[in-house]
């Protein structure tokens, strides 16, 4: 069974490269085989990941299930694909393979010219994504974001809208420019740790014996931290970001906002900050700043955006801020929350693009002042965006799971600097505020003369099968995590724990149980999220106050 | 008397033929195709490429099949020391003769329907190919100097061959006045090492000191002499030229542009690598005492290579130039892995799975260059490649993987090959060339990723513009197909799995 596992896992990454290399080398023009066996390519892996998801018990040695290991012939500096999932990358593994099925299958269906080349390189996206998140080498973790990068750069320059050739060039400078950093602070790790192999839980082990000095730790932290953060569109380094998202095809652009640039920080949290302790410690003030930056001047940046696809790439910068500053935490609280928040916020800035390309689709433009009450002709559309909208906002409402995220993040950053909640929450109310400006333009009031105009001789469709199939798809899971947060805060408790020893309230809990990490796991972090479907409200009252208890 | 009689009969009796047997069967080969050219009926002439390129490849197949160790002469010095048989003069002997005929295949495609003698370009070609050889496994002066400029002589031929041309005219002026003068210098530097080493008066002096293993003997005893100093920068400066280093690069746009396409592929891989072939020996083996000045030397030339290549490069709209100038910044990379070698040991087989991985890229993109340019001197702008890889997507195709390989772009072999330089000099403490690496890598995605911009980026349907710049495509053949198909799979593969390769230079 466990060995099922292992080969799943592989397979999970492998097959959707290898169908693209099929797809460009041995297709025909026929579109209908094209189509069958992308579709094949897009499901194996998302199916793989949720079995995964649903076998994930980790070895409570390296804290790793699924590892495996094979030689590619640069064992002369310590590199072998070495694949694995921790409670960290489970959810992020989980949402490369939904999102990746999302994006695909939306991209099936588009009329795209030239369609074969196109799904041949979403398929290297989708599987550049899983490898991502699957890789515990260090070396393959960055080779397989790069696997995913450059067909995002194809893609962008040929299917792309407008400035697409501009936008793909800036696009690439600049992320080429953070992933070469990173490398180069990932290559310092390993060289400086003294290590034999470029695997995470090696170089984790050979720093437990003796760790960085604190200047170099510092020097190469800035590496990886800065280089990760273009990545990422840390402020402000983000200027590629929203240009570019507005550029991409919907596909693309799901792919690219909603996994992809959670590379940066999946790496600062994985990699970065625990085995570079000190280093991390030093820069974490100025990251929460800029992570402020994100939130607050992205955040009026936004608000001012007439163009829905251009709002929502922005919205997906500012929103990459909350998860800075869960990161800038330090602990436990903070980073498990930023964890939760990527996930639910890859699925959520999916669905947008989704949506956003659904609505342009039946208005012909993205101009937001141009349209209004496209709900009458399209109700379910309307329903669907409201809710992704409510969702991106972080209310709690529906039952969604960014606010747990949100949520989580805010308690980590209370018990970080108490005054950095303010802007942040602050944030909360301008999403709210373009987001419901959006929602009310798009869709409510009164049909504008230049909708008419725009859509004058068509019929608006509700929305169609093929969109409902990917948007119902993204809903279900961030419904699912959001009722039910456990099924992944369990996970990333057990791995986050032991990395950042959690914040006041899990040390003072150690201290009870000594030398037991689970119990501090869990009342440093689990006992804050709600384990059931309770009414919310209760929930933030209770992990509110117990934080109030702990500084007291 | 008797005693040089002596002396002679025992040089002659290390004369190992059978050590150089693949150089004498290319020498034989190429004066065949001479014969040929005298004894075939005129309207066979068009079979002598042929037998040239498949008398290559029965070489190469049979040097990898039977000779792969060297014929049993590693670590061998034979020729009286002429000659020294290592590992890595092993790789670089294929790495020559792979080259050596896709030129020969390029050339084909390139020299078709010009009026020149077709011929003595595959003569020469093979001999070049044979000096590149011995060069790479030269272990004295006296056979270093004369490979080297029976390389030399051969590319002077080789660069004005289209000799109808003035833009050709004035590559080959320009390569023979700057070779010649590099080549004085190199032996002017040869000269005072010579004659300092040989100077019985100095301790650890030879009576033949010209020898590789007798001058860094006597390198050991005086680090800190003047005149071996100078001279050992004289000989790296002739080297520099070969492999295009700052400030030793001013011949390259012009030559590359002025030379038909075989040529500047040639020129860019099997010159270049011969150069850090020869550069790899001399540093590591000659001039390794003299550490404290030889590696801020190369230090500078190497950043210096680095920064003047990227950005002479960023507003090249000229193809050939563009490779000749990101050419150069590839030099500076490999500089980065000669330095570090000379700390890290394995760094040496990164520099030379970079020559590998940069001969892949590079003639992937040349055969599309040669496809694409029958007149040479025309088609070679940016603008010439809009709408490739619609109307030939093939072509198209090899071009990005060929670029994207060159710029270092995962999961392409050309990523592998700038990984394992980085790790090297990061393992040898060389912080500040790495960090003028990244910079330049960073450049050099501008200048690539604009190509295959140019290439690649189109708009579906025919635009005015389009229409009115319509133009033959080139029919590709099916062994271009294959041979250009092979090197795109080889990068891709490289880039994944990279074992046979790394196991073999791992021995070295």
């Amino acid at each position: 069974m466990a060995e099922i596992s292992e080969s799943l896992l592989q397979l999970s990454v492998f097959v959707p490269i290898i169908f693209g290399g099929i797809l460009l080398l041995f297709g025909t023009s026929a579109n209908v085989f094209a189509r069958k066996l992308a579709f094949v390519g897009f499901l194996f892996p998302a199916l793989v990941s949720l079995w995964l998801w649903f076998a994930f018990s980790p070895d409570p040695e390296t804290g790793y299930a699924f590892l495996t290991e094979v030689p590619t012939g640069l064992g002369i500096v310590g590199i072998s694909l070495k694949l694995g999932l921790n409670g960290i990358s489970l959810p992020l593994f989980v949402l490369a393979g939904v999102a990746g099925f999302a994006a695909g299958f939306y991209a099936l269906v588009s009329p795209a010219e030239r369609l074969r080349q196109y799904l041949a390189l979403l398929l290297f996206m989708h599987g550049g994504l899983m490898g991502i998140f699957a890789s515990v080498d260090v070396f393959f973790f960055y080779f397989f974001h790069e696997i995913a990068l450059i067909p995002t750069f194809l893609m962008i320059g040929i299917w792309g809208g407008r400035e697409r050739h501009y936008a793909a060039m800036k696009m690439t400078i600049y992320l080429s420019l953070g992933a070469l950093l990173s490398l180069v602070g990932l290559i310092a790790l390993y060289v400086q740790s003294g290590a034999t192999s470029f695997d995470i839980i090696s170089l984790k082990n050979a720093l437990e014996g003796q760790s960085i000095g604190s200047v170099a730790q510092r020097h190469t932290f800035a590496l990886l931290l800065f280089g990760f953060g273009i990545l990422v569109s840390l402020w402000p380094f983000h200027t590629w970001a929203a240009l570019g998202y507005g550029a991409a095809p919907t596909s693309a652009a799901m792919l690219h906002a909603g996994v992809l640039k959670k590379f940066g920080l999946y790496g600062l949290i994985q990699i970065g900050a625990p085995l570079l302790p000190e280093g991390a410690a030093s820069w974490m003030y100025l990251l929460a700043l800029l992570a402020l930056g994100n939130v607050i001047v992205i955040g009026f940046v936004t608000v001012a955006q007439r163009d829905l696809k251009q709002m929502i790439g922005f919205s997906s910068v500012m929103h990459m801020g909350y998860c800075f500053l869960g990161l800038a935490c330090l602990s436990a609280v903070g980073v498990g929350g930023a964890v939760i928040l990527m996930f639910a916020h890859g699925l959520t800035v999916a669905l947008l693009f989704l949506l956003g390309n659904c609505i342009y689709q039946r208005t012909g433009t993205f101009d937001m002042r141009e349209m209004g009450g496209l709900a009458r002709k399209a109700p379910v559309l309307a329903a669907f965006f409201v809710t992704a909208m409510l969702a991106s906002i972080g209310l709690p409402g529906p039952g969604l799971a960014n606010f747990w995220g949100e949520l989580t993040v805010f308690i980590g950053l209370w018990q970080y600097r108490e005054w950095m909640v303010v802007p942040a929450v602050f944030g909360v109310v301008i999403s709210a505020v373009y987001g419901l400006r959006a929602a009310g333009n798009i869709f409510f009031g009164e049909e504008t003369d230049e909708f008419r105009k725009a859509s004058k001789g068509k019929t608006i469709h509700d929305i169609l099968w093929f969109e409902r199939t990917p948007a119902l798809v993204l809903l279900a899971l961030l419904i699912l995590v959001g009722l039910w947060p456990r099924s992944l805060t369990d996970g990333i408790n057990e791995t986050v724990a032991p990395m950042y020893g959690g914040g006041d309230v899990a040390i003072e809990a150690a201290d009870a149980t000594p030398g037991s990490a689970e119990g501090a796991a869990s009342y440093g972090f689990a006992e804050r999220l709600p384990t059931c479907c309770a009414p919310p409200g209760t929930e933030v009252r209770t992990a509110i106050k117990m934080d109030n208890h702990s500084h007291e | 008397m008797s005693d040089h009689l002596i002396e002679f009969k025992e040089i002659a009796a290390s004369n190992q033929w059978g050590a150089i047997l693949p150089e004498i069967a290319l020498g034989v080969l190429a004066l065949t195709l001479l014969v040929l050219e005298i004894f075939l009926p005129k309207n066979r002439h068009v079979l002598i490429p042929r037998v040239a390129i498949i008398g290559q490849l029965v070489v190469l197949v049979w040097f990898l099949a039977f000779f792969r160790a060297g014929g049993g002469y590693i670590g061998q010095e034979t020729f009286g020391g002429m000659l020294f048989h290592d590992g890595v003069g092993q790789v670089m002997r294929v790495f020559f003769l792979v080259s050596s005929l896709l030129v020969c295949h390029l050339a084909t495609i390139s020299l078709a329907g010009k009026q020149v003698p077709k011929v003595e370009f595959f003569h020469i070609a093979l001999v070049v190919t044979a000096a590149l050889m011995l060069l790479a496994q030269s272990n004295h002066f006296v056979l270093f100097f004369i490979s080297l400029e029976t390389v030399t002589v051969g590319f002077f031929v080789l660069v004005c061959y289209l000799r109808y041309q003035a833009i050709a005219l004035e590559a080959g002026l320009k390569y023979l006045v700057l070779a010649a003068l590099s080549s004085a210098v190199m032996l002017f530097g040869i000269a005072l090492l010579y004659g300092i080493a040989g100077n019985p008066l100095l301790e650890g002096s030879s009576s033949d000191s010209m020898n590789f293993g007798a001058l860094n003997a006597f390198l050991k005893n005086h680090p800190e002499s003047n005149i071996a100093i100078i001279g050992m920068i004289l000989v790296i400066a002739g080297v520099a030229f070969k492999i295009a280093a700052f400030p030793f690069q001013i011949w390259v746009p012009d030559v590359y542009q002025g030379a038909s396409t075989p040529v500047t592929a040639f020129l860019a891989v099997a010159s270049k690598a011969a150069g850090f072939a020869v550069l790899l020996t001399l540093v590591l083996k000659v001039f390794q005492p003299m550490e404290t000045i030889l590696v801020p030397l190369l230090s500078l030339l190497a950043i210096l290579t680095i920064l003047y290549g990227n950005i002479a490069a960023l507003t090249q709209r000229n193809t050939k130039r563009l490779m000749g100038l990101s050419g150069i910044a590839h030099a500076g990379y490999l500089l980065v892995g000669v330095i570090a070698s000379l700390y890290v040991p394995w760094a040496m087989g990164a520099v030379v799975f970079y020559l590998v991985t940069y001969l892949l890229g590079s003639f992937a993109v040349f055969g599309v260059m040669a496809h694409l340019s029958p007149e040479d001197g025309t088609g070679d702008e940016l603008e010439d490649y809009l709408d490739l890889a619609k109307n030939r997507p093939f072509l198209g195709g090899v071009l990005v993987v060929g670029l994207g390989s060159l710029a270092g772009i995962p999961p392409l072999a050309g990523f592998i090959g700038k990984l394992l330089i980085f790790i090297a000099a990061f393992q040898a403490g060389l912080y500040w060339l790495l960090a003028v690496s990244v910079f330049g890598v960073v450049l050099s995605i501008y200048y690539y990723f604009g190509w295959i911009k140019a290439a690649v980026f189109q708009y579906w349907q025919v635009s005015p513009e389009e229409a009115a710049r319509s133009r033959e495509w080139p029919e590709i053949s099916s062994i271009s197909r294959l041979i250009l198909g092979t090197l795109a799979a080889a990068t891709v593969v490289l880039g994944f799995f990279q074992g046979p390769l790394s196991d073999w230079l791992g021995r070295l």
